[in-house]
């Protein structure tokens, strides 16, 4: 059953979800990586919840004028309408008066959203009896997808992607420099609202799949989910769209594959899951590989340290300094040095004696700083540099009598 | 309008919304202050799978499992945010909007998979409350306000949002000293000895509570206008924070007041037959309260104080 959803043979209604969920979820992903970029996550959360009264009012015009309230393309014009009105309160909110930015996306959204409902019980006692799907805008309704719908879809994700593509180095530059960008003559503010108006083209767009609540996650965890891999910003909106398509994909599939499986939260919980796999596995910035990196800091610390004491003759008592040791082959089980221990910890306690000649001399100072007691002298001074420094420490002296 | 329709048809919501918006204006006010306005947002998404988790637990619509549910989930989503936050090394706004969104969703896939058609348990409810339904039967005027018959009969959320004002109230005051000093400047706080990580814990907490006391009334999603609004126009008002705190109750209560008669008599006089829902009509009152608030208001800009040279 699953195998026959991925394979996109379920079915039209299915395979029409399953394409748009996963164009959908490239734009979200792509587009909310300059969002995420430029710290400003949350505020997508507003601008879909705004997106409410829209809907309604778009509704209420079709119904007046005689139309199907249910038309998509009206409904999602009203939706953007009012998403822009509210990205606009939330702008004049934060630059001219003293509320911070959480605030003013917390009253835009909840403010915004509870005049939605107003209109919908407005439109409920209307009694107009084909406002049947409007609910549906909440958390998404796939069931009955037309052809139309997906083609809107699918053509508002490809325009905003198509948008993201021609200003993505603006878009770029003032997320992570805003000040640099204003510099060199950008418009800031301009590139901002840029932004936040791809953010609204693609929560709009995704009104009907994954609905207003919901679309948020696909906005902002398939970037976290792609920051986790890369330290470049091009391979991180390429990994997001990557991770948001993929979730998107999966969701609707598995969505599809078995009954009472909603849609949005399907695919919202598939790039979670993306997500939970990254912050543990990822390299460099996963959270298994931080647990692995301190490991290998706290071995070389401690070999290092017993490495010393054996070279001075000190008995080691700390029980794990010793296994170590003993599992590179460096001491036997009763804590006396190997032939290789021994050399190695000659070597550590020369080296030792190395770094102190080089950080007492003013003409290191550069070098002395790298000075962490873990660092091998070789990596930082060249052999004549080595050679010099053991000069002047000199050859063993006579034992005096 | 007299007291025989008044009291059991709109008393009871009239003063369970009143409470509701107090309750969560208090820590709303603290919560604006230290820029943690979206914990409101996030936590008041979470306590929908609290909510749904308790109720398969138990199977049945109870007061407190749900409550005890929703705190849980609260204090989880505050604890993964932190979490996700630290171990990934994630901006807080990202981190929030992580964790609160798949909490919400799991909470809809868990109440689209069991079965709560026989009890009152839907999303659409969870999302925007019901506060028109939590009438007082048993009343038949005036009078049923002293009389203890009547008064058994009272919709239960009523002495459960004044027993959680009450709470949030006492929190406020008893821990007024340490919660202003740590709001306004961390660092002084912590050398002075007071424990500002517990501290804050402890107002999200309280935060969680009155969300979930008001959820039933108002939805999860209008919560965050109370939350909000009302300490976001006092802070337009004033720079003295007892004046703030004042200031926010007054918008509280006059939102939720006129936001409740709008919604339930204001479309019979414009000549429509049904009332609309208070509680979005609550928060569209806040916004516009808000917004008022954001043009005339005498604090209202950055540089703040009022000219009084």
């Amino acid at each position: 059953m699953l195998w026959d959803a991925l394979t996109l043979q379920l079915g039209y209604n299915a395979t029409l979800v399953a394409i748009g969920a996963t164009l959908l979820g490239i734009s979200a992903g792509v587009t909310g990586t300059f969002l995420f970029l430029r710290k400003r996550a949350l505020v997508s959360d507003a601008i879909s919840h705004a997106t409410l009264p829209g809907v309604c009012i778009g509704f209420m015009l079709l119904v007046a004028l005689g139309g199907d309230g249910r038309n998509l393309l009206g409904l999602l014009a009203g939706s953007a309408v009012s998403a822009w009105v509210g990205l606009l309160c939330m702008n004049w909110l934060t630059r001219h008066t003293r509320l911070a930015e959480d605030a003013a996306i917390g009253a835009v959204l909840s403010v915004f959203f509870g005049f939605g409902i107003v209109l919908l019980t407005v439109i409920q006692t209307m009694g107009v009896g084909r406002q049947a799907g409007l609910e549906g805008f909440l958390l998404g309704s796939t069931a009955g997808m037309l052809w139309t719908d997906a083609l809107i879809i699918a053509l508002g994700g490809a325009a905003t992607l198509l948008l993201v593509m021609i200003i993505r180095r603006p878009m770029t530059m003032v997320a992570f420099d805003p000040e640099y960008a204003a510099a060199q003559g950008l418009p800031v503010h301009r590139v901002d609202l840029a932004m936040m108006g791809l953010v609204m083209a693609v929560t709009v767009v995704g009104l009907k799949i994954v609905g207003l609540i919901l679309i948020v996650a696909l906005l902002i965890i398939p970037p976290v989910t792609a920051r986790f891999w890369s330290q470049r910003s091009e391979r991180v909106v390429l990994l997001a769209g990557l991770a948001g398509g993929l979730a998107g994909y999966l969701g609707a599939a598995l969505s599809a594959s078995a009954p009472n499986l909603p849609t949005g939260p399907i695919i919202v919980l598939v790039s979670f899951g993306f997500f939970a796999l990254s912050l543990l596995f990822a390299p460099v910035r996963g959270v298994l590989a931080a647990v692995l990196r301190h490991l290998r800091f706290q071995r070389r610390v401690h070999i290092r340290q017993g490495l010393l004491a054996l070279a001075q003759g000190q008995k080691i008592y700390e029980p794990l300094t010793l296994r170590l040791l003993r599992r590179s082959g460096l001491v036997r089980a009763d804590g006396v040095a190997t032939e290789t221990g021994k050399a190695r910890a000659a070597k550590a306690l020369r080296d030792e004696k190395r770094w102190e000649v080089v950080r007492s001399d003013q003409a290191h100072e550069a070098t002395a700083a790298l000075y962490d007691g873990l660092r091998d002298i070789e990596t930082v001074l060249t052999r004549d540099q080595i050679a010099e420094v053991d000069r002047q420490i000199g050859g063993p002296q006579e034992v005096p009598a | 309008m007299s007291g025989e329709e008044f009291v059991p048809l709109s008393l009871t919501p009239l003063l369970i919304g009143t409470f509701a918006a107090i309750a969560c204006a208090l820590p709303g006010n603290f919560l604006v202050l230290r820029k943690q306005a979206l914990i409101g947002d996030a936590i008041s998404h979470v306590v929908l799978p609290g909510i749904v988790v308790a109720f398969i637990l138990t199977g049945a619509i109870s007061t407190w499992p749900m409550m005890l549910g929703a705190a849980g989930a609260a204090i989880l989503a505050v604890i993964m945010i932190e979490a996700v936050r630290r171990l990934g090394q994630i901006e807080a706004g990202a981190a929030m909007g992580v964790v609160f969104t798949t909490m919400f969703a799991a909470g809809v896939l868990l109440l689209e998979q069991t079965d709560t058609s026989s009890v009152h348990l839907d999303v659409e409810h969870a999302l925007y409350g019901n506060l028109e339904s939590l009438i007082w039967l048993d009343a038949t005027g005036w009078p049923s306000v002293l009389d203890p018959v009547a008064l058994a009969g009272l919709p239960p959320e009523l002495p459960r949002i004044a027993l959680t004002l009450l709470g949030v109230s006492l929190f406020i005051w008893l821990f007024w000293r340490p919660l202003k000093i740590s709001t306004f400047d961390e660092g002084f706080a912590r050398t002075v000895g007071i424990r500002t990580g517990a501290l804050g814990m402890a107002l999200v907490i309280t935060a969680a509570i009155a969300a979930v006391a008001a959820f039933d009334a108002v939805g999860s999603i209008i919560v965050i206008a109370m939350f909000i609004c009302p300490p976001a126009a006092a802070r337009m008002m004033t720079n003295r924070l007892e004046t703030q705190i004042g200031w926010s109750v007054v918008f509280a209560i006059l939102s939720a007041v006129t936001g409740y008669i709008l919604a339930g008599y204001g479309p019979l006089w414009l000549g429509a037959a049904d009332a609309v829902s208070a509680a979005g009509m609550i928060a569209t009152m806040s916004g516009l309260i808000l917004a008022g608030a954001a043009i005339w208001g005498p604090c209202r800009t950055r540089a703040g104080a009022p000219n009084t040279a």
